[in-house]
């Protein structure tokens, strides 16, 4: 199965084509940069806070086993269930039992990537139940029938006329490029939507070990409404979402606005930690948490690479990526796009498959720099890139690293081949940029440097003799 | 001090110049330069493309050269960082581990070397023109080199130093990921050479070669007058 390696190169080579595509994304991102910017510089110390922050993820993942288990004994005591799902069918068969055994008909979703990992809307649509989705971005990319474009901005590749012209074709309203009216136009909807749904499914920021709760961050309340109108809720989590102690939210919230939108802090923060208790009014009468592995265990089981565990999906790796800013969120294929999902998706998915996601990558680590919790996300582009080659090493590449180190091993044959390479040079001149080049993926865009008439080595041989 | 020269093998295939340049701010400042001639290349390309195996062979030979040497400066980031913090990766529990940490801790990169060991940010250069730092993502990023090379541009009588707005933004090059994924190379090239010309700047300076390669090569392309130079070129024109 190459094809996802070959759907990489076609999809990136149609974007990196469309210039002003490119401008579009780069220019919604610059407002990103300086708002982050601004509230970075409202913590005391940022470097610090990403220190921190490390550790405290550290601490988590290399205790999950403990804080899994105490997170579930204390959510557990106020009536919740929890279920622990090896895998994506296992998550989604659980969800489509608890939506028979309710007879639930409809079903509102707030914003989980963990549900696009495992494709929840296309099983619960399969088995005919009504699934919509009510964060804004997500409910524009799941009218176009799109997955999200970008972890954080799920819509950020389309303009306000493009969702205007899609509003006025799936629900008949006027056009407008006024962004307060498009938002009203989808509330409209949404609004009738929450009173129908009798489950509503959602994410989860963080799960609580200490307190047995987990809480979502949101800025346009729809989140509160899903969790809380429906008679059911069910939150999806990975099981590396757990932090131990309450109090470590008081870094990651408003760690995670920052990072992840330039926020100080997201305008809804919620914890949920149970249904509705005895003598409570409202709330949903049962809660389920399904806590998703998924292969998170053999990344877990990689100790080089097991601080990947510790992302939060701020998506603040991609803002900064030069090969994410310039090929878009749809290039990769993956569920989790930019560098993290080029880091961790050969581990969820297979190495085999997935790793052309390493080597797309100039190793620039403009992502680790800019990762809160400091995960060192552009070495482990390296790890799966010696990880890839060992598992299933190219032939030609074989072929030329072990020419490569043969000539390299020896200085006088890489003197020689450099002799060699000189009189071919005028040969390539002929051809240059053209099919016949064999240079042609460098020529087809920049000059090739031509080989200075005599190397370093002889001109310093010439120059100052064989002095040591 | 007897400093060992480190020429990457394309610095020393494609502009011998800015090994020259080392040389002369090196012996101008005093100091003797030795080059050992055995040295090859420190093995990035195939250790970037994850074949370890092949890197070993090449970084051997390029440990073997710097042996003896009391002091290594190299005119590239990239390649500095190869050998100061990839190697011990490349080498760890290997037989020859402690003297890949060695070269490491002896090794620097050139502007570094000058302001960070030497105490220099005057070499006494002169050149007259309007530049723009790149900064080399290697450099910047696995150095934390940054000040340096304003330090010493900023000393240079005659120049102008305007920076760009992405300065610190990858130019594209990334070894064979140029070539392997050349359209989304092409593209970080393209918004690179954008910054570089916004800024007005007559020439574009970097200290990595590698990196120049990539600007220089779509500004020829493009017909651009802006020419690049190595830091090192800069600080060796009197």
């Amino acid at each position: 199965m190459a094809t996802q390696s070959a759907d990489f190169q076609t999809l990136s080579r149609r974007y990196t084509a469309d210039k002003g595509f490119r401008a579009f994304i780069q220019k919604g991102l610059s407002g990103y940069y300086q708002k982050r910017d601004q509230n970075k510089a409202n913590f005391q110390d940022w470097q610090g806070a990403r220190d921190l922050a490390a550790e405290t993820k550290y601490e988590a993942v290399n205790h999950l086993d403990k804080y899994l288990l105490e997170f579930e004994a204390k959510i557990t005591t106020r009536g919740a269930k929890v279920f622990w799902a090896q895998n994506a069918e296992a998550a989604r068969d659980y969800i489509l039992k608890v939506a028979k055994e309710n007879n639930v008909r409809s079903i509102i979703k707030s914003k989980t990537m963990t549900s696009e990992e495992i494709h929840l809307n296309d099983a619960l649509e399969k088995q005919g139940f009504g699934v919509f989705e009510s964060d804004l971005g997500e409910y524009i990319v799941q009218l176009r029938k799109e997955a999200p474009f970008h972890l954080v901005f799920p819509a950020m590749h389309l303009t306000r006329g493009q969702i205007s012209d899609l509003f006025q074709k799936e629900l008949g309203s006027e056009a407008t490029d006024e962004p307060e009216k498009l938002t009203m136009i989808a509330r409209d909807v949404m609004r009738r939507k929450y009173c129908e749904a009798d489950m509503g499914i959602s994410g989860t920021n963080f799960a609580v070990a200490e307190t047995g709760m987990i809480s979502i961050t949101e800025n346009e309340g729809n989140a509160r409404l899903t969790t809380s109108l429906p008679k059911i809720h069910v939150a999806l989590l990975g099981i590396e979402k757990v932090l131990p102690k309450l109090e470590d939210l008081s870094l990651f919230l408003p760690m995670l606005a920052t990072a992840g939108a330039g926020q100080t802090m997201t305008c809804y923060n919620t914890m949920y930690a149970g249904p509705r208790q005895p003598g409570e009014p409202d709330g949903p009468e049962q809660m389920h948490v399904v806590l998703l592995d998924n292969r998170r265990t053999e990344l877990l089981a990689d100790a080089e690479q097991r601080d990947a565990l510790g992302c939060i999906r701020c998506g603040a790796c991609l803002n900064v990526c030069p090969i994410f800013k310039n090929v878009g969120g749809y290039s990769y294929g993956t569920t989790y796009g930019g560098p993290i999902g080029s880091v961790i998706t050969p581990h969820l998915r297979g190495l085999k498959d997935w790793k052309h996601l390493s080597a797309a990558s100039s190793l620039c680590g403009a992502c680790t720099e800019a990762c809160p919790v400091k995960i060192d996300l552009h070495h482990h582009l390296l790890q799966n890139r010696r990880n890839g080659a060992k598992a299933s090493p190219s032939p030609a590449e074989k072929i030329a690293f072990g020419g490569f180190s043969l000539m390299m091993g020896h200085p006088a044959l890489y003197r020689f081949a450099v002799v060699f390479g000189r009189i071919f040079q005028p040969l390539q001149n002929l051809v240059n940029g053209t099919i016949l080049d064999p240079l042609r993926a460098w020529t087809g865009s920049r000059k090739f440097p031509t080989l200075a008439p005599q190397s370093f080595h002889e001109q310093w041989k010439k120059d100052r003799g064989s002095k040591p | 001090m007897r400093i060992s020269l480190f020429v990457p093998c394309f610095v020393d295939q494609l502009y011998p110049n800015v090994a020259w340049s080392v040389v002369r701010v090196l012996e101008g400042l005093g100091h003797e330069v030795v080059f050992p001639e055995n040295q090859s290349c420190c093995g990035q390309p195939p250790f970037n493309s994850g074949y370890w195996d092949e890197a070993r062979s090449a970084a051997r030979v390029t440990m073997k050269a710097f042996r003896d040497a009391e002091v290594v400066v190299g005119p590239s980031g990239s390649c500095v960082t190869m050998i100061k913090v990839f190697y011990p990766d490349l080498f760890k529990e290997e037989p020859d581990e402690l003297e890949a940490r060695e070269l490491a801790a002896k090794t620097h990169e050139f502007s570094s070397f000058l302001v960070n060991v030497l105490g220099i940010t005057d070499v006494g250069a002169k050149f007259d023109g309007k530049v723009t730092f790149h900064d080399g993502c290697h450099g910047l990023r696995e150095l934390g080199i940054k000040s340096e090379p304003r330090a010493l541009l900023s000393n240079v009588k005659g120049l102008e130093l305007i920076e760009m707005c992405e300065a610190e933004t990858c130019c594209g090059f990334g070894g064979t990921f140029a070539v392997k994924y050349a359209p989304i190379s092409t593209a970080m090239d393209e918004v690179k050479c954008a910054s570089i010309l916004k800024t007005g700047a007559d020439t574009v300076v970097s200290n990595d070669s590698s990196c120049l390669m990539q600007i220089r090569g779509m500004l020829e392309k493009e017909k651009s007058s802006v020419r690049s130079l190595h830091l090192a070129e800069i600080l060796a024109s009197k």
